[in-house]
């Protein structure tokens, strides 16, 4: 894979149509919009290495309850725009008063961004099995630029990390991500998430962290 | 230094008093990322110009009615130590910090994509530690940096370089005994392109000059943005080749 840093400006190349996310297209020559990795394949796609996630719909999130009103919740989502969770998107039927009782300020929960609108009004939804408070075990911040990188090509990092580390994983595009899982399995999750969020941008990475997890492995037995 | 002000020799053997060439630029440091609460940060030196750039957001607008529905805003504060000049400035914002605020971010502003991020904004601080002439240049460079070390989205970066007259002679990039007895100071930022979008002139040029000292500060806006765009590659190319042997293997 061809990869190099570019930053915001750089020609990336002569032929319009291979304007990929992150580019620009000024007089049928593309240009990149972000300082970060431009990917060229067939498109040419730029991925930033930092900036602040912007809500789109379909993302999974993890978000913490800020606010109460009278019937929705405000949710900070780690991003420059609060969610907001209407009391209909609760799983079950609810009472206004009674809101407190089931999420509370300070409440973590696992949602999805349903809506967004161009003035960036955030409407999330609680309506799926996968979703909900977040009862037990941990949740860590990284950037959000990492997360394709914690997921990998078609899940393949995240999934052998469960397998690996047996715990489980949430990973909301916002950059958190919830792991459950025994206090030294989340203990060890957690040094392998932020080695993933160190070394998003090298190449072979999944490798590198089977090596990682191998020998941290050999180490504790 | 014993200055007289009427004469003063600004050239000595055919070079400035920093033994410079007049169309020299001064050194230049840039760090990047040197603040780690900030989303972007740059630390730059040109000659005794001592400055850092901070850039948090997208985030949300306060006060509110500040907010714009359909982009987002830009603030840009400019600020001088009261220990940056030899004699103590008064602490706090005046007449030319404002002045210099609102132009420096009309110079970032056209090339940031605000309408990524409606209702929001994007706060940039630079404060000056030291001053040495051309602080307003070394303020947009460190912020241009900083902007791109935020990941927020521009059409490109912006480089920021004065050019002035001495003693009947056009001379790149002023240095603080340059510009205080000088004839002329224009400092003027552009993109790599050679879009300019600052462009101000304090002092008397001819048309013939002005149009010499313009093209001279564009060849100096050209040699900051190569070591801007050298900073922050180097801040990842860096920790790339460490850890990872394939990579220059591939190469």
């Amino acid at each position: 894979m061809d990869r190099k840093v570019v930053v915001p400006g750089d020609l990336l190349s002569e032929d319009a149509k291979r304007c990929g996310e992150g580019t620009f297209v000024k007089d049928g020559r593309v240009y990149s919009l972000l300082y970060g990795l431009a990917n060229c394949k067939d498109k040419i796609n730029v991925i930033p290495l930092a900036g602040k996630y912007v809500p789109a719909p379909g993302d999974n999130v993890i978000g913490v309850i800020k606010d109460i009103t009278f019937s929705n919740w405000i949710v900070d989502i780690n991003s420059p725009y609060d969610g907001l969770l209407h009391i209909s998107e609760f799983p079950k039927r609810i009472e206004a008063e009674e809101m407190s009782k089931y999420l509370r300020m300070g409440s973590s929960i696992m949602t999805r961004v349903k809506d967004v609108d161009p003035a960036m009004k955030v409407e999330l939804t609680l309506n799926d099995r996968k979703l909900g408070l977040i009862r037990t075990g941990r949740v860590i911040e990284i950037s959000h630029t990492r997360v394709p990188r914690l997921i990998g090509k078609g899940g393949s990092m995240i999934s052998m990390l469960k397998k690996e580390l047996n715990c489980n994983i949430f990973v909301g595009q916002n950059g958190r991500i919830w792991i459950n899982g025994g206090a030294e399995e989340m203990d060890l999750a957690l040094k392998t998430i932020l080695l993933i969020e160190k070394e998003a941008h090298t190449n072979g990475l999944t490798d590198r962290i089977v090596e990682f997890l191998k020998s941290e492995k050999g180490a504790r037995s | 230094m014993d200055m007289d002000e009427a004469e003063i020799s600004f050239f000595k053997d055919g070079l400035r008093l920093d033994g410079r060439g007049a169309d020299q630029i001064r050194p230049i440091k840039i760090e990047v990322g040197v603040l780690s609460r900030a989303d972007g940060s740059c630390y730059i030196e040109m000659g005794g110009n001592k400055v850092i750039a901070a850039v948090y957001g997208p985030r949300e607008v306060h006060p509110r009615h500040l907010q714009e529905v359909t982009r987002a805003i830009v603030r840009y504060r400019y600020n001088m130590a009261s220990f940056s000049v030899e004699e103590r400035k008064r602490p706090g914002p005046d007449r030319r910090s404002y002045e210099l605020s609102k132009v420096s971010r009309e110079a970032l502003e056209p090339v940031i994509l605000t309408s990524y991020f409606p209702r929001s904004v994007i706060d940039v601080f630079v404060e000056v530690l030291q001053a040495d002439a051309g602080t307003r240049t070394a303020g947009i460079n460190a912020a241009s940096v900083a902007l791109a070390d935020a990941g927020i989205p521009m059409k490109s970066m912006i480089s920021a370089c004065a050019a002035g007259k001495v003693a009947d002679t056009l001379i790149l990039d002023p240095m603080k005994e340059e510009d205080n007895f000088g004839q002329a100071d224009m400092p003027l930022a552009m993109t790599p392109a050679g879009e300019i979008t600052l462009l101000q002139m304090d002092g008397r040029l001819s048309q013939e000059e002005f149009r010499q000292a313009l093209e001279m500060a564009m060849r100096g806006c050209r040699e900051v943005y190569e070591l801007q765009r050298k900073s922050l590659v180097d801040k990842y190319s860096q920790l790339e080749s460490e850890p990872v042997l394939e990579v220059s293997a591939l190469e």
